[in-house]
């Protein structure tokens, strides 16, 4: 049997005990075979989210918490316990004084996934809050499976289903086209994946259409192709 | 405690994986909040009976606890390594009780009939997933949902298949390696994950 054809079965806890270490035991050594994990891994995890979530039970929180404080004091000597933000301050405080490299390069990691992470967490948050929104108008998209929401105060999201990634040196451009006013660019997106999820960055009001158009990598400021998808509200 | 938590809201999971290395345990309870609920859901889905999904739900977090400091952002992301300890557990267990009930392995509803209170990104990315699933050819969903949801080994599903050995791995190589294609390569968006 080779071994590297049981990545699949191992991304899916499909091996019995033996088969699971030897392959553990390989894959310490094959390269090739961490890479393959990776993907792999990823899509079985994916599985996990394709069932039903009822809430669990509040008091298992607790007692997970519970549990980690009672194993950690056991391992770590206790110490005074600050709160978060000022430990930060005492990080960056050793950077400043440049007495902690480790430290230093933990802390610019934290500080970039703060920076690039917070806007776009933003707005996709604000995307499923709208699309959660009762209170959301709905209109199918013409051209493309998929819906427009709207809530009521004019925010915007676009979920598009089974869209093709948009080309290597191409991107998918959205705009909010009020009649009888040039369209405004709304926000770029890639496709690709099952489900495309478009916060739009431009309020949607009455009357206005909802268009995508493929426009070079970077997008533009006025639309140079006709849209492949329009949704009216 | 409640500051504390608005703060560590923005950070991204691998940041929070980051803190719980360094023994902190909002940062856990924050992982808790975003992932325990879908973890309890797969548990529950694979062990069949809710104090057993608590076990393995509890297990799981307690070894993310444990091993915090061997993770590593680049080898995938936070929420696979999360529902993958989770699964791991579930499976191991269901086998050591043998548990399983695949012949009662309904298909969870087929469109968003979800409880009323599920999270919205959580019925979106189970929507995601359901819709993907339903691509595949049917031989090669059959060998997946066995496999990840059922419990059963490779050599399991060969015997009840009827099948060689062979034909069970190619099935759900190319289920999976489909699958990855049909969800996007970056995996799963999550609410608060980049989508860059």
């Amino acid at each position: 049997m080779d071994v590297h054809e049981l990545t699949a079965a191992y991304a899916l806890d499909a091996l019995d005990p033996d088969e699971r270490e030897a392959y553990e035991a390989h894959l310490a050594r094959c390269r090739r075979c961490r890479d393959e994990l990776a993907g792999l891994g990823a899509a079985s995890a994916a599985l996990g989210f394709g069932v039903e979530s009822p809430p669990p039970p509040p008091a298992l929180r607790e007692r997970i918490l519970a549990a980690a404080a009672a194993e950690r004091e056991n391992v770590v000597p206790l110490r005074a316990q600050r709160p978060w933000p000022l430990r930060i301050a005492v990080v960056a405080a050793a950077v400043a004084a440049c007495a902690a490299v480790g430290l230093g390069v933990w802390a610019a990691t934290l500080q970039h996934s703060l920076d690039s992470e917070r806007s776009a967490r933003a707005a996709e948050a604000r995307a499923m809050e709208i699309y959660a929104d009762p209170a959301s108008t709905r209109t199918a998209v013409r051209g493309a499976a998929g819906t427009l929401a709207v809530d009521p105060t004019g925010r915007g999201v676009l979920v598009v289903r089974r869209l093709q990634s948009a080309p290597a040196d191409k991107t998918y451009e959205a705009w909010v086209i009020v009649p009888g006013r040039k369209p405004v660019a709304a926000g770029l997106f890639r496709g690709g994946g099952a489900t495309t999820v478009v916060p739009l960055a431009e309020d949607v009001p009455k009357g206005s259409v909802v268009a995508a158009t493929v426009e070079p990598a970077g997008g533009v400021d006025a639309p140079t192709a006709s849209p492949f998808l329009t949704a009216r509200t | 405690m409640g500051s504390v938590n608005r703060e560590l809201a923005h950070l991204s999971d691998e940041a929070l994986v980051a803190l719980a290395a360094r023994s902190e345990q909002s940062a856990l309870a924050e992982l808790y909040d975003r992932y325990g609920r879908p973890a309890y859901g797969l548990a529950l889905r694979v062990v069949r009976d809710e104090a057993l999904a608590e076990d393995v739900v509890q297990e799981a977090f307690l070894t993310l606890w444990r091993t915090a400091a061997r993770f590593l952002p680049e080898r995938g992301k936070a929420s696979t390594w999360i529902l993958t300890l989770v699964h791991r557990r579930a499976v191991d267990l269901v086998r050591r009780e043998e548990r399983r009930r695949a012949d009662t392995l309904e298909r969870a509803s087929e469109s968003g009939s979800g409880s009323v209170d599920e999270e919205a990104w959580l019925r979106l990315q189970r929507e995601r997933v359901q819709d993907a699933l339903r691509q595949l050819p049917d031989q090669q969903r059959e060998a997946l949902e066995l496999a990840y949801y059922g419990g059963f080994t490779q050599s399991e599903l060969a015997e009840r298949l009827g099948q060689p050995l062979g034909t069970i791995k190619s099935r759900m190589f190319a289920g999976l390696s489909r699958l990855r294609e049909l969800l996007g390569d970056p995996g799963l968006e999550m609410p608060w994950t980049s989508t860059s």
